[in-house]
């Protein structure tokens, strides 16, 4: 499967595709967790670059932040503050969480040379207002790439940007589906960097490569797999560290609940004559994740769901550390998973995590109870 | 002679007050009204004008923090599976919930929530779990964090819109309806209020000041609870009066001399009130200023204004707006020094506390220190490390102070 190598190539070095990009002469946007409208930055013409922190340790970013801030922020201002971003026009930075709020702030005054971009969305999600405001905002947001890019995005550019993402989100679905059906074939390690490449690279190329990928597993013949189904939920689970002890005690992810993967990539960009307008209503559509307002724990529901439409024998919460939506969503999460029977792992994780025996004696109980 | 009227001293009106507030919430409770739990930030111009009674979860965390079973409660929102990470009171209000019981206070049970996210998002996640657990309506008005001095014109829609809606639902939850006449009436009260609060926080810029400044930490409940109605504008009315007699006098309730004069940034650690007031009041170190007291006025002078000035609360502005809170308020207030206030519960608030102090001390020429604690949870607080920390901005006020003198006496 070349592509996988290719995928996962670029998904373990970020820095050299984003210079591989200014190579090409484009301006670079840095997109942060969550849901930033990064087809805005497509249809300007530019790169989106996700910034989901690194597996570093952070040092500089402790002048600024607190311990008790997740590592998603330490380690992506950490490689602000070293210079290592400055190639970047702007970094878009939400204000999904209490935590996000201080980084705008925190990245304005550390990082001169990269401007913010702040992003705001509503909260209340479901209610007319809460659309338009939300499409407000982006209109904002439009204008400020407009200065950066230097001419007008245009209402065709930003419907066929969204067209370019609507199909890689597909292509996202696909490829899970598809590993999901065949657990053994591609290990778990592997199933996130395929998804992990498309925030570093243009995502019609991840496309094509995604699909090229899951034409391989579809026609590739299922392994007996004698271990053990999971769904994740969180965040993030890109640890190349972490998802190794998965193989290691014959765990497949066969389906997920992950900010990083799935979460995102279920929701199509209803095409509306306003694209923005659209892009706002997807925003309102999202559901699966703590840092979105969700009154009923329709979180709680689609795990259950994903869980039992995947014959997945558990559930493996990889929960980022100091991150106080996910630490909510626990509670009553938990609960709902509990009352369904299926059995939940939740292991605390964090970027600069270097010692992972903890993890390791937690997912090797796990698999030894549901085995 | 003392000036000050003959009627009781405005503290206790304050006090009296606030247990006659919570009392009137049980009653209602009891008589079969529909009670709700809010959020200290929600506009209380609804409740008050709907008649519609409310308590107020953060208060309880803040007073069960100060009463020692801070720690009790949050132990027990841990055994049920929550992070040590979160939020103190929402801890204390989760154990609350579950348990049905707190021997330092109660507060009625909820028949429906009303949530606003302007001082955090973890207010979200906290009502969303209350929801579930106790089984009632939730009310969310959305008031996003600004990323420019000024509230937009697409936020003031978007709130008033939530605004609309959230009395539509109230109408339907409780049975009452909203007089819009009343509702302008409690407007004018509610300004009638703040004018007052803020005048009597005022005081603190007189050299004494006429108050100890933690005496703010206790006088502000009401503030937050009862700004709508005019018991509460006569009290802070009457407040302001006893500031300004002590004032007049050169008095002040602050027991010893003012040697200094500080900033507290940051919600208070109830937990360890005592001690935190203690160490500075035993060293001449008086409060003189805190945004946290004042961030209960609100002011406006139309429903497009209210819903803006809802915007304005610390922890909702953008960082320069939130600076500029915090200098003014030193440079008015005349301040030696500042004691920041690592709040371990609060990640917005401390997230961009290391800046804020940088700064606040360029910006003012001010000394400050920074101790970690915590608003409720006693186990983050260590005595030792801010007994170091007072110590050592004394020291530098100290010198500053000497410096001052020289350049004086030269």
């Amino acid at each position: 499967m070349r592509e996988l190598e290719l995928l996962k190539t670029i998904a373990a070095s970020p820095k050299a595709q984003l210079e591989k990009t200014l190579a090409e002469g484009k301006k670079v946007i840095g997109v942060m967790p969550y849901f930033c409208p990064e087809e805005l930055v497509y249809a300007a013409g530019m790169a989106p670059f996700g910034l989901w922190g690194a597996e570093m340790q952070a040092n500089e970013s402790k002048r600024y932040f607190p311990a008790f801030i997740c590592s998603i922020l330490h380690t992506t201002l950490e490689m602000g503050l070293r210079g290592e971003l400055n190639a970047l026009s702007g970094i878009m930075i939400p204000i999904s969480c209490d935590s996000l709020k201080g980084m705008g702030a925190n990245w304005q005054y550390g990082v001169k040379t990269v401007p913010v971009i702040n992003v705001a969305y509503a909260q209340n999600r479901k209610i007319a207002a809460g659309d338009e405001f939300s499409r407000s905002q982006m209109m904002k947001v439009k204008g400020e790439l407009e200065e950066i890019c230097g001419h007008a995005i245009t209402n065709e550019d930003i419907a066929a940007a969204v067209a370019v993402y609507n199909e890689n989100r597909a292509a996202i679905c696909a490829f899970t589906e598809a590993v999901g059906a065949k657990p053994g074939l591609i290990s778990a390690a592997d199933r996130s960097a395929a998804i992990k490449a498309g925030y570093f690279m243009d995502r019609k190329e991840h496309t094509d490569l995604l699909t090229a990928l899951t034409e391989s597993i579809n026609a590739a013949p299922a392994p007996v797999w004698k271990g053990l189904k999971v769904v994740t939920t969180g965040i993030i689970a890109d640890s190349p560290e972490l998802l190794k002890i998965f193989d290691e005690n014959g765990i497949a992810v066969v389906a997920d609940q992950i900010a990083q993967e799935s979460v995102d990539a279920r929701y199509p960009t209803p095409v509306t004559e306003d694209p923005v307008l659209g892009m706002a209503q997807r925003y309102g559509r999202i559901e699966g994740c703590s840092v979105l307002y969700d009154p009923v724990k329709e979180r709680g529901h689609q795990l259950v769901d994903i869980a039992k439409a995947n014959g997945a024998d558990g559930i493996i919460w990889v929960m980022t550390k100091f991150c106080d939506p996910e630490e909510f969503d626990y509670v009553p999460v938990k609960r709902m998973v509990d009352a369904a029977g299926i059995p939940l792992l939740a292991i605390e994780v964090d970027q600069q995590m270097v010692n992972f025996e903890q993890a390791r004696n937690a997912v090797l109980t796990f698999a030894e109870m549901l085995g | 002679m003392s000036e000050i009227p003959e009627r009781k001293p405005a503290k206790i009106i304050l006090r009296e007050l606030q247990d006659k507030i919570a009392q009137d919430a049980w009653d209602a409770k009891l008589r079969g009204e529909k009670v709700g739990w809010c959020a200290s930030n929600f506009p209380q111009e609804i409740t008050t004008a709907m008649g519609i009674h409310v308590v107020y979860p953060e208060n309880m965390g803040a007073a069960v923090g100060a009463k020692g079973g801070g720690l009790r409660m949050c132990q027990h929102a841990e055994d049920m599976g929550y992070s040590s990470d979160l939020c103190s009171y929402a801890r204390i209000n989760f154990a609350y919930a579950d348990i049905k019981k707190c021997e330092e206070l109660e507060i009625p049970f909820p028949d429906f929530l009303l949530c606003c996210n302007n001082i955090c998002n973890c207010m979200i996640k906290w009502y969303e779990n209350l929801s579930l657990e106790l089984n009632v309506p939730l009310i969310l008005i959305d008031i996003p964090h600004l990323d420019a001095m000024e509230c937009s014109a697409d936020r003031v829609k978007y709130i008033r819109a939530q605004f609309d809606d959230a009395i539509a639902q109230l109408e339907e939850i409780t049975g009452k309806k909203m007089d819009y006449d009343k509702l302008r009436s409690v407007m004018e009260v509610s300004q009638r209020s703040s004018q007052a609060w803020l005048k009597a926080v005022g005081y603190m810029a007189c050299e004494p000041s006429p108050f100890s400044g933690f005496d703010i930490f206790n006088n502000m409940a009401v503030a937050c609870v009862g700004r709508g109605t005019v018991a509460a504008a006569e009290a802070f009315e009457a407040l302001a009066e006893d500031y300004e007699a002590l004032a007049k006098e050169g008095k002040s309730s602050f027991k010893g001399e003012e040697k200094y004069r500080i900033l507290f940034e940051g919600i208070a650690c109830w937990a360890n009130l005592k001690y935190t007031y203690k160490a500075l009041q035993s060293r001449g170190m008086n409060l003189t200023a805190s945004v946290y007291g004042p961030a209960f006025s609100f002011i406006y002078s139309n429903l497009d204004e209210l819903m803006a000035a809802y915007s304005y609360v610390p922890n909702s502005n953008c960082f320069e707006r939130e600076l500029k809170l915090r200098v003014d308020d030193a440079i008015n207030n005349k301040v030696d020094g500042a004691v920041f206030h690592m709040n371990r519960s609060c990640k917005h608030w401390s997230g961009t506390l290391y800046e804020m102090e940088r700064q606040f001390r360029e910006q003012t020429g001010v000394p400050t220190v920074c101790f970690d604690g915590d608003q409720s949870d006693p186990r983050v607080f260590s005595e030792a490390q801010y007994d170091t920390r007072v110590e050592a901005l004394m020291e530098i006020m100290d010198e500053n102070k000497r410096a001052k003198e020289g350049k004086t006496n030269a």
